[in-house]
């Protein structure tokens, strides 16, 4: 009968949900390098060979510094890895990039090797959102990508919902607005009558390259170059796509739900 | 009667004759009719209202004695008049609505001025009250089918008030018809009586029934079941009832479909609870069975109307449907001898009857208002009158709220009364009978539910929302008499709702007139609390104690917020449309997309068909010019109607071949005629 | 009139307090048995708790119907869980209603959640209001029946009188009419509780939504009251079917704290289990297409006309 055999299978089966955060996290994928890591005080003054191989021109040598690498516009292909000749630039494979400020994101200073992680939301919204807080993701002219890395977050292996966290429907059941894609201009409306329909309080979280600072499509006319132009932004993940682990890292980190105390390493 | 509610009964017949005659006397002057005729009908139902309440409430102390109001010079034809606790009970309702809606006219009637004669409506609006009274207290045969005849022209003359409208002439061309079809039913049935009593008061009629052989009263019975239905408006006897109450101006139609109708139920009680003796099994199963079938019908093809007023008419049709079931059920429990019962039954259909009248009338009222303000009765054109029009808006809720049954209102009480009387019903006989008891049960929760969905239909497109027009958008509150109008009724159906015990106690004279018992005191609980049923323990309910309950329990929230949500703040912002431009009138739902999932899931029934027209360019896709018609089958015409109507044409086509034309062929019908009475005769 | 104020208020309290536990223990059970952890069973606690201190946003077209409808749906939610006996067999406010009162309460709510989904003038709300009013009208019949024929069987409309009767007679419970009255009711509880075949409650795709649809311009502590409210009419209609068809350990009036004791501990015992047929109904059916909801509602009505000619039948 079906229903007999769709009951045993699932029992047979068991909970297979990870144990993180309670347990280790799971591997990131070898192609997957995780966060990078700036040593500006390897780098050669003469050399500016990873700024010209970054696609997004996310790397820059500015006056008085070495190097800054901004974690906001990468989309992580590795080619200034590859191609810096002093490793100033190295890959971490942490998966936790997840920061509360967008200048947290600019590594290459001294003590700014890398990213200076999210602090909690501040007393009064963690006691609102900490167990119970519900996302409006808008998809704002991306290729779905980070779309498609939220998504994986509500499947059984990562369950989102045991921590409370949910995405809804409609923006007045919401808590913030989860914001991927570039935000072009037909979007701008839309993205900003979501969030103004979202009851206050209300936080935004930009996921992906293009919703921080426009990822690939940096500087194109139809587009706003992210989140930060339209709205005030609460919670950013780079990452193109950020990986689920990154993403969950930066909501629960957001909500104070991890056990391991945050701050600078 | 006792004197002075003789005196008071004259007093209310002769304002509404004064009435009559000030308004046609004044008619040149507007306003002056205006404020005479329907001032001095509001005076009357005040003055009826105090005497029907007052002769019921004295309860046993009501000595029925007929009066003769009038002896011509005719021999044998009088005008006798008999005020018994029945008649009473019907004259508070035609009162009591007749007040509302004439306070309600002195307003309402101003869009006339300068367009019709606004005397002559009020001339016959006080002649309709009138006649309708003298229906209700007639007490020979002579005055009732008179005043039935009068009460049948003069609504004709109402309906067909905005005559301009070929709509409207035809209404009023079928109602006419229909009336007089019921007229013809209802004098042979009566004919019938009169025949085996000799006589014909209405005194001599009671208790006729066991003189006549079986055949005669079935006869009796089916042909007053047929008159007294086609002015009730059971199915399939309907027909006239949608067509004709929506082009009323909408006092007219407050008064049909709230007092009018009744007096079909008046005519069915009194025939076949008094006059016809112990009823057989199978009049009241069929009585019960055509109220179920008239209720379920009524309701789903309200449901699937847009006219605002044709929906109401249809609802009509539901409510005497349920009104009917309380009655047939009641006849059955005659039949088998629990006349405990059949008073519990016979209450709740009488419950149902003024409670009908009361929310119907008040919900025609609410119509005519908006009516007034949008001039258009399409809801389909409406929206966002709940802003614009705030009292009648509520007022209207309270309506929507009464007829969907739900507690604490008084259709809620009715039906409570007629389900007990259902559920005990099961256990009085063992045939297989009893089956319809629970089947009638089970369909009058689906004409509730229906009816629920309906009125949230009428009142959300109708009120909520966006104006879906610039009528809509145009529209201001109704004038003051309009709303103390509205008012009134609102009032009687929160009396009617939360006190259920003190009315109960008019009803006494009537179920002991009829049935025998008196069951006011074996309902009430707790001081008048609480409403019970007959059986001990057989379930209560209290009306009043549930309101009191959600004052009580109002604090759980309230403090909930006072604790959660003290510093929340509320801004208002648009509707969530996803992120579009706007949001224009037209996405909005519309009444026919709300009940299309109904339509659907009917459409054995409604049979609809529907056909779509589109232009374009170029391409499909970008159509110019999209055409969209739904038609649903009208069933009763098309299946029952038409064909009968063709088939008596036909038959008089073959019958005109008797019309030779030649004399000589007259001359021999004439002789072959009398040589058949010669031969009959000996 | 034997009102008791500390039965009054205690069962109040379990209803507020039981209602979201049981919400969030179907959702956890849910989640269990698609392989993954789910939200907690209180979870739906902190929910609501921060519906309840977040701020409003209300739209510009809503009347004032839009305000009052969470009090309706709460409150009446409320005031029909009181005349349901829970754990002694006189329901707190037994005298003021039995189950036509129940019904008649949970339909009051239901119209004024219809009309608060059509007063934002969203075409969301509009869909929702329809197919909702839709599908309790197609259930109505049903339930009637069901409820009838245990009516009729224990002579009254009083629910804990039907609560009593049943109880008298343990061999009653396995009556072929009361059986089928019960499978008629479960399959009416999944349609007004908006449960899979009817309506997905997780949904978050507004063309399947009912329920959630009508609740989708709400916000802040309206949305706390709607949902908690949605929530309490869960449970009522729950103890409802657990405590009619099987008043199993339910204690009479004036009972012992023992009897109480016993009572309480089997009322949670066979809301627990109600709960877990519930939970496998859902996991092992797809949501139905609206259309073919009366044939499911239909079904229904054929189980309960099946009980009644039983009863008809049998005596």
């Amino acid at each position: 009968m079906f229903v007999q055999d769709t009951l045993l299978n699932r029992l047979k089966r068991g909970c297979e949900t990870m144990a993180y955060p309670k347990g280790a996290a799971p591997a990131l994928p070898d192609r997957h390098g995780g966060a990078l890591r700036v040593d500006a005080a390897r780098c050669d003054a003469k050399c500016g060979a990873c700024v010209t191989v970054c696609p997004t021109e996310a790397i820059a040598r500015p006056a008085g510094k070495p190097v800054a690498l901004d974690l906001g516009r990468c989309i992580f292909c590795a080619e200034c890895v590859t191609v810096c000749p002093t490793k100033a630039i190295t890959r971490t494979g942490d998966h936790r990039m997840a920061v509360r400020r967008r200048e947290d994101l600019v590594l290459g200073d001294a003590s700014k090797e890398q990213v200076r992680l999210a602090q909690a939301l501040d007393e009064k919204l963690r006691r609102l959102f900490g167990r119970s807080l519900r996302l409006r993701q808008v998809s704002a002219a991306g290729c779905n990508a980070c779309e498609a890395d939220t998504n994986v977050l509500g499947t059984i292996g990562w369950d989102l919902g045991r921590f409370g966290i949910q995405f809804v429907a409609s923006p007045r059941h919401a808590d913030g607005l989860l914001i991927t894609g570039p935000v072009s201009k037909n979007m701008e409306l839309a993205l900003k009558k979501t969030y103004a329909a979202v009851p206050d309080p209300k936080i935004v979280i930009a996921v992906g390259a293009c919703a921080i600072a426009g990822g690939p499509f940096i500087g194109h006319p139809q587009h706003h170059n992210g989140t930060s132009a339209l709205l005030p932004v609460d919670l950013y993940i780079p990452g193109c796509p950020p990986h689920p682990l990154t993403i969950l890292d930066g909501l629960l980190r957001l909500l104070g739900r991890l056990d391991e105390p945050t701050g600078i390493r | 009667m006792m004197e002075s509610s003789a005196i008071l009964l004259t007093f209310t017949l002769w304002v509404y004759v004064a009435g009559m005659a000030g308004a046609l006397l004044f008619q040149r002057a507007e306003r002056l009719a205006n404020a005479v005729g329907f001032g001095l009908a509001a005076l009357g139902g005040a003055c009826g209202v105090v005497f029907s309440v007052s002769s019921l409430a004295a309860g046993q102390g009501m000595t029925i004695t007929p009066v003769t109001l009038w002896s011509g010079p005719i021999p044998g034809v009088r005008f006798v008049v008999e005020a018994d606790a029945l008649s009473c009970f019907f004259v508070l309702v035609v009162s009591l609505v007749g007040l509302a809606i004439s306070v309600f006219s002195l307003g309402y009637v101003r869009t006339y001025y300068g367009r019709k004669n606004v005397g002559v409506m009020a001339c016959v609006f006080n002649a309709l009250l009138l006649v309708t009274t003298l229906v209700f207290i007639a007490g020979n045969l002579w005055m009732f089918l008179i005043a039935w005849e009068l009460m049948a022209l003069l609504a004709y003359g109402m309906v067909s008030f905005e005559h301009e409208d070929r709509e409207t002439r035809q209404a009023g061309v079928l109602f006419f018809i229909m009336s007089h079809l019921d007229a013809a039913c209802v004098l042979l049935g009566f004919l019938v009586l009169a025949q085996a009593a000799g006589g014909f008061s209405f005194a001599s009629f009671r208790g006729i029934g066991a003189s006549l052989s079986p055949q005669q009263r079935d006869v009796a019975f089916v042909l007053f079941v047929f008159g007294f239905g086609i002015k009730a408006g059971i199915v399939p006897l309907h027909i006239w009832l949608p067509v004709a109450h929506p082009v009323a101006p909408s006092n007219i139609s407050a008064l049909m479909s709230g007092v009018l109708i009744k007096t079909g139920i008046y005519g069915l009680v009194r025939v076949c609870f008094e006059f016809l003796g112990p009823p057989p099994m199978w009049w009241g199963a069929s009585l019960l069975a055509v109220g179920t079938v008239s209720a379920v019908l009524g309701v789903l093809y309200a449901l699937m109307e847009h006219d605002l007023k044709r929906l109401l008419a249809y609802h009509s049709i539901e409510n005497i449907g349920i009104i009917l079931m309380g009655l047939g059920a009641s006849l059955m429990f005659l039949h088998t001898g629990h006349a405990v019962l059949a008073s519990l039954a016979l209450i709740a259909g009488l419950y149902h009857t003024i409670n009908h009248a009361t929310f119907k009338a008040l919900l025609f009222l609410g119509a005519g208002a908006v009516l007034h303000a949008t001039h258009t009765r399409n809801m389909e054109e409406m929206g966002g009158l709940a802003k614009r029009m705030r009292w009648t808006a509520l007022f209207f809720l309270v309506g929507a709220v009464a007829i969907s049954a739900l507690p604490p209102l008084n259709g809620f009480v009715s039906e409570w009364l007629t389900y007990q009387s259902l559920l005990h019903g099961f256990g009085t006989t063992t045939s297989l009978v009893r089956l319809m008891f629970p089947l009638g049960g089970a369909m009058l929760a689906l004409t509730g539910a229906l009816a629920a969905a309906c009125f949230v239909k009428a009142f959300g497109i109708t009120f909520l929302a966006q104006p879906r027009s610039d009528h809509a958008r145009d529209a201001h509150e109704a004038s003051l008499p309009m709303l103390i109008g509205q008012g009134v009724l609102t009032a009687a159906c929160v009396f009617l709702g939360l006190f259920p015990t003190v009315f109960l106690k008019l009803l006494d004279p009537i179920t002991l007139q009829l049935t025998g018992h008196q069951l006011s005191q074996q309902l009430t609980m707790a001081n008048g609390l609480v409403l019970s049923g007959v059986a001990a323990q057989g379930g209560t309910v209290s009306t009043l104690g549930i309101m009191l309950m959600f004052g009580c329990l109002l604090p759980v929230p309230l403090a909930l917020w006072a604790v959660f949500a003290r510093k929340a703040r509320t801004r208002i912002a648009p509707t969530w449309d996803c992120g579009q431009r706007a949001l224009t009138p037209h996405m909005e739902y519309t009444a026919t997309g709300f009940s299309k999932p109904l339509r659907m899931i009917f459409k054995a029934l409604f049979r609809p068909r529907r056909e779509v027209q589109r232009e374009y360019d170029f391409s499909p896709y970008f159509a110019t010019t999209l055409r969209f018609e739904s038609h649903m089958e009208e069933v009763f015409l098309t299946r029952i109607y038409r064909p009968v109507n063709y088939g008596l044409l036909r038959l008089s086509r073959r019958l005109r071949a008797l019309q030779a034309g030649s004399l000589q062929a007259y001359l021999i019908y004439i002789f072959v005629t009398l040589v058949a009475l010669l031969l009959f005769a000996l | 009139m034997n009102f008791d104020p500390l039965t009054f208020l205690g069962q109040t309290l379990a209803l507020l307090l039981l209602a979201p536990l049981l919400s969030g223990c179907i959702k956890n059970w849910k989640a269990k048995l698609q392989n993954r952890r789910g939200p907690r069973p209180w979870q739906v606690y902190f929910d609501i708790a921060k519906f309840l201190r977040k701020d409003m946003v209300i739209s510009e077209h809503a009347s004032w119907i839009f305000s009052l409808a969470p009090y309706v749906v709460f409150l009446t939610a409320l005031l029909a869980g009181l005349m349901v006996p829970m754990i002694s067999a006189p329901a707190p406010l037994r005298l003021f209603g039995g189950v036509l009162a129940v019904i008649g309460l949970l339909a009051l709510g239901r119209f004024f959640l219809a009309l608060s989904g059509l007063d934002p003038a969203s075409a969301f709300g509009g869909m929702g209001s329809s197919r909702e009013m839709t599908i309790s009208a197609i259930a109505e019949p049903a339930m009637m029946l069901a409820i009838f024929t245990v009516a009729i069987t224990a002579g009254s409309t009083d629910l804990s009188q039907i609560a009593q009767s049943t109880q008298s007679a343990t061999w009653k419970l396995l009556n072929p009419a009361h059986v089928l009255a019960f499978a008629a009711m479960f399959v009416v509880l999944l349609a007004e509780t908006g449960r899979i075949p009817v309506d997905n409650p997780a949904t978050h795709l507004e063309l399947t939504m009912i329920h959630e649809a009508m609740l989708l311009e709400y916000s802040g502590r309206y949305l706390a009251f709607m949902e908690w409210g949605a929530a309490i009419k869960q449970l009522v209609l729950m103890t409802l079917l657990v405590n009619v068809f099987f008043p199993v350990g339910l204690a009479g009036p004036q009972a012992s704290a023992a009897a109480l004791g016993i009572s309480l501990v089997a009322y949670l015992v066979k809301l627990l289990a109600l709960s877990a047929v519930v939970v496998i109904v859902e996991t092992t059916n797809a949501k139905m297409r609206l259309f073919r909801v009366p044939d499911l509602l239909s079904t229904a009505f054929v189980l309960a006309a099946l009980a009644m000619l039983s009863t008809f039948l049998f005596g």
